[in-house]
């Protein structure tokens, strides 16, 4: 049996590299991708100690189910407000999105 | 080495080096192609813990309806698909010191309280049955009064709220 410890880091590793997608990119499309990414390690993590810990009892796959679909509205409404400040704005890069700032 | 072991060790890899194309590549279509290739690799692992049902809800939400609007997303944003320019903006390097950083953090936590030999717990469930019955009391945790069913109807409110308010927000103003 796979120890519990390497779906911890996998979870881990791919919550980092979604970190990173949201710090460093520059599209606004991208970083709500790396946003998903970060999402899904957390099911991964939500899942593994269901299954190592206590497998009798579901709440972590219960969690899982809400997150995806927390993560499903996340989606349509982030996509949707990207949609519309481009129409406003022509641009979907996150740095000219600065006029909060002035 | 287990061919569990080693069916987890194929998977991870592929949900690892797509996961590095979505942030790395510089084509955002080909990055949404490679965050679909992700999410199989994340139903995959669902499937060696057991959680079937999480795997199918994962193949038809992320890869069948969130890659899909994506999708829709780049192509309807035009600029998107140009490859000439970075992809990154002004800080790659201080959010790569600050990822590789949490992901040390992480890894020595983890290794420290779940030591890798370890194979804590966990008498395995398998076959036809203790799928069937995995389901099953899935379903009634997700109804019954003493467990989720709050979270569940609020849920379906969440729902139906984003799914107004993304028909609201991406519409165009009319005068």
């Amino acid at each position: 049996m796979v120890p519990l410890s390497w779906y911890l880091i996998v979870a881990a590793l791919l919550f980092c590299i979604g970190l990173y997608g949201v710090m460093a990119r520059r599209n606004a499309v991208a970083i709500l991708m790396a946003v998903e990414l970060m999402l899904n390690a957390v099911n991964i993590n939500l899942v593994a100690f269901w299954r190592y810990l206590q497998p009798e009892y579901q709440a972590g796959v219960t969690w899982a189910i809400f997150v995806i679909a927390v993560a499903a509205a996340e989606a349509a409404v982030g996509l949707a407000l990207i949609i519309s400040v481009y129409r406003s704005r022509d641009s979907v890069v996150a740095e000219e999105l600065d006029s909060l700032k002035y | 080495m287990t061919i569990q072991q080693i069916v987890f060790i194929i998977i991870s890899a592929l949900t690892i080096g797509s996961a590095l194309v979505v942030v790395l590549d510089r084509n955002l279509f080909r990055a949404a192609i490679a965050l679909m290739a992700s999410f199989l690799g994340v139903a995959g692992l669902y499937i060696l813990l057991d959680a079937g049902f999480l795997a199918a809800a994962q193949l038809l939400v992320y890869i069948g309806a969130i890659s899909i609007l994506i999708i829709f997303a780049i192509m309807m944003t035009r600029r998107l698909m140009q490859t000439t320019e970075t992809p990154f903006n002004s800080q790659p390097i201080w959010g790569l010191i600050a990822a590789v950083l949490a992901f040390a953090l992480l890894t020595i936590v983890i290794l420290n309280t779940w030591p890798t030999s370890d194979f804590a717990g966990a008498e395995p469930l398998v076959g036809e049955l203790a799928v069937q019955s995995n389901v099953n009391a899935l379903g009634r945790l997700l109804v019954d009064p003493e467990a989720f069913v709050l979270p569940f109807e609020v849920a379906s409110v969440l729902l139906l709220a984003a799914l107004i308010g993304a028909v609201a927000i991406a519409r165009p103003e009319k005068e």
